[in-house]
C-alpha cells in the first residue's frame, strides 16, 4: 500500500494516520485548472488538499502517465505543484459531501467524503474549488458499440496507458483541433492513421483558421493538408461516420459526406464530437440549476454558492490554456488573495481565452446530420442496452429512465443522457451521491463522533 | 372549459393506476390526472416488494388478499416488470426473535400464507452471505418482487383500452368538495367521484386527511447476481416501521432481477425534502453490514429518497372521505403501497359500485378518524 | 523527469500479471486495460443482452472497460495500473 501512497501524494512526510484531513481549500480534480488553483492557494499560504480520482495528475489533456506527451506548460505546472506545499492525493474518488452550513470556530466547514483505496477519507474544508473537467460527447450511430470503436480522446488516453496501436489502421473522426492532436499522438506510437474526418464543412474550418489576417483560405487548406500528409492521412472536411461494421469487433466504417458514402476498412475508429463539462459536483452542491450546461461564475470564479468556486471546463469548454488561467483566479479567490495586479492580468487573459474558446465552439458546431444517425435498433444506453426505437414514446429523460432503464446503469447516464440532451432536447436527470461508484463500505464509515454514544436504532441488539 | 366524468382519479402511481384499471371494468367514464409522469413518485422510489405483513390483523388481511391478486396479475405482466418470485426471508438474530418467528408463522397460516421456519444452519444454507450467529428465520416463499413504474404503466394501458383518459404532466390547482377539479392549464373537470391517490401529498389537496410523509432512503449496487436470493428483512423492521419516533433504520435488502442489490431501509418524519441524508444512509448501511459482513465489498451506484404516505394507525385510507361524499381516498399506504395497491383498487371499486367487498372495508375507512384526530409529531 | 511526479521507489521496468489465465508482461505504469489488449483481447465484457464491449472513453466514464481483478468484479481497467501477480479475468 505504501508505494500507492507515495505515487498518489507528494507532500513530504506521511499522510496523517486518521483518514481525516482539514484544510482551508479543497480542490476537486487534478487537471490543469485544479493544479493551477492548488498551486496558487498553497503559495498564498492556505492549507490545500487536491483530490484526483485517477492515478495520474494532468486530467485528460495532460494525462501524466506518459511524460513524453505532456506539453511544456503542463510540466511547469506539475513541477510547481510539487513545490507548492499543497497536499495532493491521487486515486481519491470524492463521492459525497455535507455542509456549507456546518460551522466550526473558524467559519463554515464543508465535509467532503472520498474513497481512497479501500478507506474512507473525510476532508473538512472552508472553501471548495470544483475543477472536475469534461468528458467526451459520444453520439450514437449504427455499430458504435462494437469493440474498437472508441472516443477520440478515448483512444489517445488508452494509448497513453499502453494500449497497443503500433501498425494498427486508425480512422480518426469528429471535430476540432483535437482531431490533429490525437492523430499525431497515435502516429507517434506507430499507428497508421488513414483518415482524418472533420464533420465541420470546409468553409467553417477555413473561416476559423482565417482569423489570423495573413492567412488566406487556400493557405489554410495547404497547411491542413500538409499536416495531414505528415501524418500519412487523408484529411476530409464535411465527413462523418455513418455506421461501424464488424461481427465481434470493428472491421470497417461507412463514411459519408451527406451525399455519397463509402466503406473504409480499419482496426480502430477514434470518434468524438466535442466535450461536455462534468457537472455532477456543481449540481450536487447547488451551483447549477437543472438544465444548465455550464457552471456560472463571477469574475473571481465564485459560483452562486458562497465558498464554492469553479474553474476550467466546468465553466465552459476552453482547453488547457483557459483552464490554467481560471484555476489561478480561483486559487487567488479561494485563499483570499484578491488584491494586486496579478489577478487583474489573469482576468484580462481569461477574457481573451474565452473569446477564442467561443469562436472555436462556433466554428466546430455539430451539424444536424450527426443527431440523426441512429436507427431504431441502435443502442442509446450502452449500460442497459436501450435502443433508439424504445425511447420513441417518452417525453423526458426521467420517464424514459423509469420505463426502460435508460440511464440506470453503471455510468448513470453520463453517456446516454448527454447524447439525448442533443438528440431529443431532454435535460439530464438529477444527480445523486455517489458522484462516482464507490464501495458499499464507504457509507457506513461516515460516522460522527457523537454517533458512538447516541441512542440505538430500534433494531439494535444491545 | 369544463369536462364531465363519472370518476376522476388524481395520481397515476401504482395505487391510482390500479384503481383506474379496476374501476374501468365497471364501465365508468374515467379520467386520471397526474402532475408528473406515470409511476414517478413513491412508486418509483420504493422497493416493489409484494409482501404479507402482520403488524395488525387488518394489515395481514389486506396484504394477503392483495398478494393473491398479484399472483393472478403476474401472468400478464411484461418482462420489463422484472417479476421475481424470490420470496421473503425474515431474519431472527436471537431467541426472542425466533419466538416472534413462530408467532408470525401461525398468523400467516391463519390467512393461508405458507411459510417455513428455518434454524441457524438452514438459514445460512439458503443465504450464505448472512453472518454467523443468527438464530434462524422465516421463509415466506410466495412473496414477490416487481418493478412498479412499469406495472403502473401496464395497468393504465389496460385502463386506456377500456376508454379511460390519462393526462400526465397535468397539475391540479384546486379540488372542491363538490367534485370540481381545476387544472393548471385552465381546464375544469367535474366528477361524481374524485379519487385522491396522491400518496403523501394528499393533504395538499385535502387538508384534513391525516397523511404525513415518512421519508426513506435506498442504495443500489452494481450487478452481483446470487449475493442474496430472497428479500432479507430483519424482524426488527417491524419495530422500525411501527415506531412513531422521528428516525429509525432497519436491515432490508432485495435482489433485483438485474442482479443488483437494493438496500434499505430508513424512516424519518418531518423531512419533506428529497435530499439524501448521509447520516441516515450511513446508519442504514452500517445496520445492513451487521447482517451481511461482505456487503461492504460491493460497488454502489446510487442513493435516493422517497416519501411514504403514513397514517397514525399504519393502515391506508380506502373509501369515501370525511370531507364530502364526492371525494374518495386511496392513499396512506406507508411502506406497503405496491403490495396493497391491487387490494386497495378492488376495495375501492366495490365500495363505489355498492358491492360487498371480498374483505371487510371497515378498518380502512377514512371515517375511522374523527375530525379532531391528526398525527402526533 | 520521472513519469510520476514523485521520486519513485526503485521499481522493475516491467510487470507480469495474468489475463484470463495467461501470463502477460507489460511495462511498468501500463493500465490493466492496455494489458488486456496486449494479451490479445479486444472484448472486455458483455452488455445485458450479450453484446461484446470494449473500452471507449479511456477516463472511467463509460464503464465498458470493466473486468474482474483479484476476484473483485466491475473494476474500471482503464484507470488501474498493473501490479505484479494481478489476476485479471474478462467476460468478453
Amino acid at each position: 500500500m505504501d508505494d500507492l501512497q507515495q505515487q498518489g501524494s507528494f507532500r513530504s512526510g506521511q499522510l496523517p494516520q486518521r483518514d481525516l484531513l482539514q484544510c482551508d481549500v479543497l480542490v476537486l480534480g487534478g487537471g490543469p485548472a485544479g493544479i493551477a488553483a492548488a498551486c496558487i492557494s498553497a503559495e498564498c499560504s492556505s492549507r490545500v488538499v487536491l483530490l484526483e480520482s485517477t492515478p495520474w495528475l494532468g486530467g485528460a489533456i495532460w494525462r501524466a502517465n506518459d511524460v513524453r506527451s505532456i506539453p511544456r506548460s503542463g510540466q511547469h505546472w506539475l513541477s510547481r505543484l510539487k513545490h507548492s506545499g499543497a497536499q495532493v492525493i491521487c486515486e481519491a474518488t470524492a463521492f459525497a459531501q455535507e455542509g456549507g452550513e456546518l460551522c466550526s470556530e473558524s467559519g463554515a466547514v464543508r465535509r467532503v467524503y472520498a474513497q481512497r483505496c479501500d478507506q474512507l477519507l473525510e476532508v473538512r474544508c472552508g472553501r471548495l474549488v470544483i475543477a472536475t473537467g469534461a468528458q467526451e460527447l459520444f453520439l450514437p450511430f449504427p455499430g458504435w458499440t462494437l469493440p474498437n470503436v472508441m472516443g477520440l480522446g478515448g483512444l489517445q488516453l488508452l494509448a497513453k496507458g499502453g494500449w497497443p496501436v503500433r501498425g494498427q489502421r486508425v480512422i480518426v473522426a469528429g471535430t476540432g483541433p483535437l482531431l490533429f492532436a490525437v492523430a499525431a499522438a497515435l502516429k507517434n506510437r506507430g499507428a497508421q492513421v488513414t483518415d482524418l474526418l472533420e464533420q465541420a464543412s470546409w468553409s467553417r474550418v477555413a473561416r476559423f483558421a482565417a482569423v489570423l489576417p495573413w492567412l488566406s483560405p487556400s493557405k489554410v487548406w495547404q497547411a491542413l493538408q500538409l499536416k495531414a500528409q505528415l501524418l500519412g492521412a487523408r484529411y476530409r472536411t464535411g465527413c462523418w461516420p455513418a455506421a461501424a461494421h464488424g461481427d465481434a469487433v470493428l472491421r470497417s466504417v461507412r463514411i459519408t459526406d451527406g451525399r455519397r458514402a463509402w466503406v473504409q476498412d480499419c482496426d480502430y475508429l477514434a470518434c468524438g464530437f466535442g466535450l461536455v463539462p462534468n457537472l455532477q459536483w456543481p449540481e450536487m452542491l447547488g451551483c447549477t440549476a437543472h438544465g444548465d450546461e455550464v457552471v456560472q461564475v463571477d469574475e473571481l470564479q465564485q459560483t452562486v454558492v458562497p465558498g464554492v468556486y469553479a474553474a476550467g471546463e466546468t465553466t465552459g469548454i476552453g482547453g488547457d490554456a483557459a483552464a490554467v488561467i481560471e484555476g489561478q483566479i480561483a486559487g487567488h479567490a479561494a485563499s483570499g488573495c484578491t488584491t494586486g495586479r496579478q489577478l487583474r492580468r489573469l482576468q484580462v487573459r481569461r477574457a481573451r481565452a474565452g473569446r477564442f474558446a467561443r469562436s472555436l465552439q462556433a466554428a466546430f458546431r455539430l451539424r444536424p446530420e450527426l443527431l440523426m444517425l441512429a436507427h431504431d435498433d441502435t443502442v442509446i444506453c450502452r449500460c442497459e442496452d436501450v435502443t433508439w426505437g424504445q425511447l420513441r414514446e417518452f417525453r423526458d429523460a426521467r420517464e424514459a429512465k423509469l420505463q426502460t432503464r435508460c440511464g440506470m446503469g453503471v455510468c448513470q447516464g453520463r453517456v446516454c443522457q448527454n447524447s439525448l440532451r442533443l438528440l431529443k432536447s431532454w435535460p439530464t436527470t438529477s444527480v445523486r451521491p455517489p458522484v462516482l461508484p464507490v464501495l458499499a463500505g464507504m457509507w457506513s464509515r461516515i460516522v460522527r463522533e457523537h454517533d458512538m454514544d447516541h441512542q440505538r436504532d430500534p433494531g439494535d441488539q444491545s | 372549459m369544463t369536462q364531465q366524468f363519472d370518476i376522476a382519479i388524481i395520481g397515476a402511481g401504482i395505487v391510482g393506476a390500479a384503481c383506474a384499471a379496476a374501476l374501468a371494468r365497471d364501465g365508468h367514464h374515467i379520467v386520471v390526472v397526474e402532475r408528473d409522469s406515470i409511476g414517478g413518485g413513491a412508486t418509483a422510489a420504493g422497493m416493489g416488494h409484494v409482501v404479507v405483513m402482520d403488524d395488525s390483523p387488518a394489515q395481514l388481511i389486506l396484504t394477503s388478499y392483495s398478494r393473491q391478486l398479484w399472483h393472478e396479475l403476474v401472468q400478464s405482466l411484461p418482462a420489463s416488470a422484472e417479476t421475481q418470485q424470490c420470496g421473503t426471508m425474515w431474519v431472527a438474530a436471537d431467541d426472542e426473535e425466533m419466538a416472534a418467528v413462530q408467532v408470525k408463522r401461525e398468523l400467516l397460516a391463519q390467512v393461508d400464507v405458507e411459510s417455513v421456519v428455518l434454524g441457524a444452519s438452514g438459514l445460512r444454507q439458503m443465504e450464505p452471505e448472512l453472518r454467523e450467529g443468527l438464530s434462524g428465520g422465516l421463509r415466506v416463499p410466495h412473496d414477490l418482487v416487481v418493478y412498479p413504474p412499469v406495472v403502473a404503466r401496464f395497468l393504465l394501458c389496460r385502463a386506456q383500452e377500456q376508454g379511460v383518459q390519462v393526462r400526465t404532466h397535468c397539475r391540479v390547482l384546486h379540488l372542491d368538495s363538490d367534485g370540481t377539479i381545476d387544472l393548471a392549464d385552465g381546464t375544469r373537470l367535474v366528477a361524481q367521484c374524485v379519487v385522491v391517490a396522491t400518496g403523501c401529498w394528499a393533504s395538499e389537496l385535502c387538508p384534513d386527511l391525516p397523511v404525513k410523509s415518512r421519508k426513506g432512503h435506498l442504495v443500489i449496487t452494481d450487478r452481483y447476481p446470487g449475493f442474496v436470493h430472497h428479500q432479507l428483512i430483519e424482524l426488527g423492521y417491524l419495530k422500525s416501521a411501527h415506531a412513531m419516533q422521528k428516525e429509525s433504520v432497519a436491515f432490508n435488502i432485495q435482489p433485483r432481477q438485474t442482479g443488483q442489490m437494493l438496500i434499505g431501509s430508513s424512516r424519518q418524519f418531518d423531512a419533506d425534502d428529497d435530499d439524501v441524508d448521509l447520516e441516515m444512509v450511513s446508519r442504514m448501511m452500517r445496520r445492513a453490514e451487521q447482517f451481511l459482513p461482505r456487503l461492504g465489498r460491493l460497488t454502489t451506484l446510487r442513493t435516493w429518497t422517497g416519501h411514504r404516505a403514513a397514517t397514525p394507525d399504519k393502515l391506508p385510507l380506502i373509501g369515501p372521505s370525511r370531507t364530502s361524499d364526492r371525494i374518495w381516498c386511496a392513499t396512506g399506504h406507508e411502506g406497503l403501497g405496491i403490495a396493497t395497491s391491487l387490494g386497495t383498487a378492488e376495495l375501492l371499486a366495490d365500495q363505489v359500485a355498492g358491492r360487498e367487498p371480498r374483505i371487510p372495508a371497515t378498518p380502512y375507512l377514512p371515517h375511522r378518524y374523527t375530525k379532531s384526530e391528526g398525527h402526533h409529531a | 523527469m520521472p513519469d510520476a511526479p514523485v521520486s519513485q521507489p526503485v521499481a522493475s521496468p516491467s510487470v507480469t500479471l495474468r489475463v484470463d489465465g495467461m501470463d502477460v508482461t507489460v511495462a511498468a505504469g501500463t493500465t490493466v486495460a492496455a494489458a488486456v489488449a496486449r494479451a490479445g483481447h479486444q472484448r472486455f465484457r458483455q452488455s445485458p443482452t450479450g453484446q461484446h464491449r470494449g473500452p471507449v472513453c479511456g477516463m472511467g466514464v463509460c464503464g465498458e472497460c470493466r473486468v474482474t481483478i483479484d476476484g473483485q468484479p466491475h473494476q474500471r481497467s482503464c484507470l488501474i495500473v498493473c501490479r505484479d501477480a494481478m489476476e485479471v479475468t474478462t467476460d468478453g
